[in-house]
């Protein structure tokens, strides 16, 4: 979805004719800046553009991309969720709970994961639109809960030994080469492209994010929308806590902290407004992939990683930069166009 | 030499309006010039341009036979000539002395003379009759007397032309004779003055020459104020109100909805009235009477507390405004910048935001795009349907609110101050777009603070003063006065 094109002096009244900016994805921005850094790593540094290093790359990716769905999600419609990193924790320590302590088989200890990430989400969802909570709050409390139970199920203890089967949900090299957790991602994000796209609620997060009151008003189903999106966004974060379990063979009670903040950020770099309302999925992919990238690329050329802290950080301050000048050179585009309407007028009456 | 301001073929273009249009205009000394029109009409656009804070985009201006192109306020001050806000502009942390005197203190060395200042400040507000301490935090002034010092700074400057933009609108009656008072001494001082009103009642108290705007042109002048109101009208809105306000058709005698005992205490309570297919009902009163919160109600926006709706018959349970949109009644609320449109979307997106729904399991984007141009042309929305609405004018964005709702095919569309703020021309094809919909059987509801307005719209009109339903009347016995003995009553 493009937010503006510039009119055109011939473009009828009500007329939808689209100026060749709109060709362009939505996403150009994060795109170009990624491009640039590939070209700039592969300079840099010899291993950096092989297949191996490029699905290395996605299966570092893998979890921050699957959590990063739910967040477009929750940004989309102006909400916030600061408990996912959480409950990726939490849902890795159930499902280790259920498999090595409980003994049951280890389809049931993933989807009991899975419905404690559920389960969160809607507890965040509820929190938000029934009892009206900030949902910078609310999620905050969920990070601390979340966070809390994952050590107490766990005993603050790391559990290991999970059978081949599920580990092979991360660690399976299709065709010796294409990692299973690269699939898992591009499965769901195919979904949920197409989702945002064709589905009416998918628009209709849009809508939410654009004026929540205008949306709720036009008689759209604003408070189930909202709680299955916060739902959605800890599905995302159970599937990411089975894949960071699998990948890592240990549920680890303090897994995914400060993962939040990746998602954010990727969000954000990815061309999302905090404000909701504007941001794309494909976008997301390129926020993280730039952040995938630029931490794959530092390590090959041995920056330490207390520097890639500082450089990500710059990287995002520098992305929206970017992102709200062209946004204003933008806009006084448009208003510039504006100006000659009473030209236009004046001539086809 | 021609004595006083002389303004010849003044214009000025914004984005998407000639806000002014070949403007000519004299403003003698010691006379009152009154300057009537609508909302958008470029009254205040025009003293804006006289007053420098904009430069026109052609013509001429003359001040006593000298060429006069202020480039901004400092300089039409200068050379005497000071506008008087619509919009109070001290500063509210600031006393009413240093408001007085902002930027132009009496110095005494480098510091301020505190003095003299406190002594010339004394006198001003005496001037204009105010009693208040010169040292007094300009924010702990009532609206009113902010107003005063307001003028009482613009009489520092020691203008030969003031320009009143709405002054009387903050004013309560005591303080608005004050201010003629202020006024008519002002003449006496051979002050030339521009009073800028949309209130008729006050041309004879003030003025001694009426020019009319409208649409950014000055369509009428007179050199006497005797002038009948219907005539000022007719010049204001470019028709006479006859033509506006049709009489609306006959609706048909099938009862399509019926509100019995619907109360939200403790904002409205036991509201009766019953909804003909085709009729439009307006609801007259004043703010606080509860008009809004009974549509809102009624919407579902928010929840009533008790009463029943029945819609063809049928008992309904509205509980949120889906529950009342998929029964078919639908909103266009009063708050359009953030309850109409969602101003950071798209024309289209706004306009199929309701019918998401119901465009099938997957959406059809060349289908929604016809349906999304069609609306855009049939309630002639100027603009783009991807233009982000937030840069269309009041008028198209609320051609957009009502727009969205049919393809929806409401059967009930309730409107809440359909033309606030919004234009002329805009105004007339809203009230066409109403009396269209009534004629093709849909049943509305018309809240308007502006009498006429209800007046000529509807075929009943619901009375309602502090909560309480007053009255129903019908067309034949609603006079303005009979509605305003009912509204506060």
């Amino acid at each position: 979805m493009t937010i503006e094109t510039a009119p055109k002096p011939t473009t009828s009244v009500g007329g939808a004719q689209r100026s060749w900016r709109d060709l362009l994805p939505s996403a150009a921005g994060p795109l170009i800046a990624l491009i640039l850094l590939i070209t700039a790593s592969s300079f840099m540094s010899d291993s950096f553009l092989t297949l191996t290093n490029i699905f290395n790359i996605g299966q570092q990716v893998a979890v921050l991309a699957i959590l990063a769905l739910g967040g477009t999600a929750v940004i989309l419609i102006g909400g916030i969720d600061l408990s996912v990193g959480s409950v990726v924790g939490l849902s890795g320590a159930i499902c280790g709970y259920v498999y090595v302590v409980l003994h049951q088989p280890i389809w049931i200890a993933a989807l009991a994961a899975l419905v404690v990430g559920l389960a969160a989400g809607t507890i965040n969802g509820a929190l938000i639109t029934v009892w009206k909570l900030p949902p910078f709050i609310a999620t905050l409390a969920m990070l601390s809960v979340a966070r809390g139970l994952s050590l107490v199920v766990l005993d603050g203890k790391p559990l290991s030994g999970f059978p081949d089967g599920f580990r092979n949900l991360a660690i399976y090299y299709f065709g010796g080469i294409v990692p299973s957790a690269v699939v898992v991602v591009v499965v769901v994000f195919a979904i949920g492209i197409a989702y945002l796209k064709w589905r009416p609620s998918g628009r209709a997060l849009y809508a939410i994010g654009g004026n929540e009151e205008v949306a709720r008003l036009s008689g759209l189903p604003v408070n189930r929308l909202k709680i299955s999106v916060y739902a959605l966004a800890g599905v995302m974060a159970g599937i990411g806590g089975l894949l960071l379990t699998a990948r890592l063979d240990s549920a680890q009670p303090t897994a995914g902290t400060g993962l939040e903040l990746d998602v954010i950020a990727a969000v954000v770099i990815g061309g999302a407004s905090l404000t909701g309302g504007v941001g794309t999925l494909s976008g997301t992919v390129f926020g993280v992939l730039i952040i995938g990238v630029l931490r794959n690329g530092l390590n090959l050329l041995n920056v330490s990683s207390f520097w890639q802290q500082v450089i990500i950080g710059v990287v995002i301050a520098v992305a929206i930069l970017i992102e709200n000048f062209r946004l204003r050179s933008k806009k006084a585009k448009q208003l510039g166009s504006k100006k000659a309407k009473p030209g236009r007028k004046s001539t086809t009456q | 030499m021609e004595q006083g301001l002389k303004v010849e073929r003044i214009s000025k273009v914004f984005p998407g309006t000639k806000a002014l249009d070949n403007v000519d205009l004299h403003v003698s000394y010691g006379k009152v010039t009154v300057l009537v029109g609508e909302n958008g009409a470029g009254k205040s656009v025009l003293m804006k341009v006289l007053s420098g804070v904009y430069q026109p985009d052609g013509g001429q201006m003359w001040l006593d036979g000298e060429s006069y192109h202020p480039t901004g306020p400092t300089e039409a001050t200068e050379r005497g000539i000071v506008l008087i806000h619509q919009e109070l502009s001290l500063l509210p942390n600031l006393s009413v002395e240093e408001n007085i005197f902002l930027g132009r203190q009496p110095m005494r060395g480098l510091a301020i003379d505190r003095k003299t200042m406190r002594r010339e400040a004394s006198s001003l507000l005496k001037q204009v009759g105010l009693e208040v301490d010169p040292s007094t935090i300009a924010g702990k002034l009532s609206v009113a007397v902010q107003q005063q010092v307001e003028i009482a700074k613009a009489l520092s400057q020691k203008p030969r032309l003031l320009i009143f933009d709405e002054a009387t609108a903050s004013l309560g009656e005591d303080e608005t004779e004050r201010l003629y008072g202020i006024v008519s001494k002002l003449k006496s001082d051979n002050v030339g003055i521009v009073w800028i009103t949309h209130r008729l009642i006050e041309i004879p108290r003030v003025g001694d020459n009426l020019v009319v705007f409208r649409d950014g042109q000055l369509v009428h002048s007179w050199d006497h104020i005797n002038v009948p109101e219907s005539e000022i009208i007719m010049a204001m809105v470019g028709r006479s109100l006859e033509s506006i306000f049709k009489v609306p058709h006959e609706p048909a005698d099938r009862t399509l909805l019926e509100v019995q005992g619907f109360s939200q205490t403790p904002y409205f309570e036991a509201v009766n009235f019953s909804l003909r297919a085709g009729e439009i009902l307006g609801i007259a009163g004043l703010v606080g009477s509860g008009r809004t919160r009974l549509a809102r109600a009624l919407a579902g926006v928010s929840i009533a507390g008790a009463g029943t709706v029945s819609l063809n018959g049928k008992t309904i349970r509205i509980r949120t405004p889906k529950d009342a949109v998929d029964a078919g009644i639908v909103l266009v609320p009063e708050d359009r910048k953030d309850q109409g449109v969602a101003q950071i979307m798209t024309v289209q997106d706004n306009l199929m935001m309701p019918s998401l729904y119901s465009m099938g399991p997957l959406l059809r984007f060349g289908l929604m795009k016809n349906v999304a141009k069609d609306l855009a042309e049939k309630l002639k929305v100027k603009g783009h349907l991807h233009q982000v609405t937030a840069t269309l004018s009041g008028g198209n964005q609320q051609k957009i609110v009502i727009a969205k709702w049919l393809p929806l095919n409401p059967k009930v569309l309730i409107f809440d101050e359909p033309t606030r703020g919004i234009d002329v021309g805009a105004r007339a094809s809203v009230y066409e777009t109403i009396r269209g919909l009534a004629e093709s059987g849909v049943g509305i509801i018309v809240i308007s603070s502006e009498l006429p307005e209800v007046l000529g719209l509807s075929n009943r009109i619901l009375v309602m003063n502090k909560g309480r339903q007053t009255g129903i009347l019908d067309r034949s016995k609603a006079t303005e006065q009979a509605v305003m003995t009912l509204a506060v009553r």
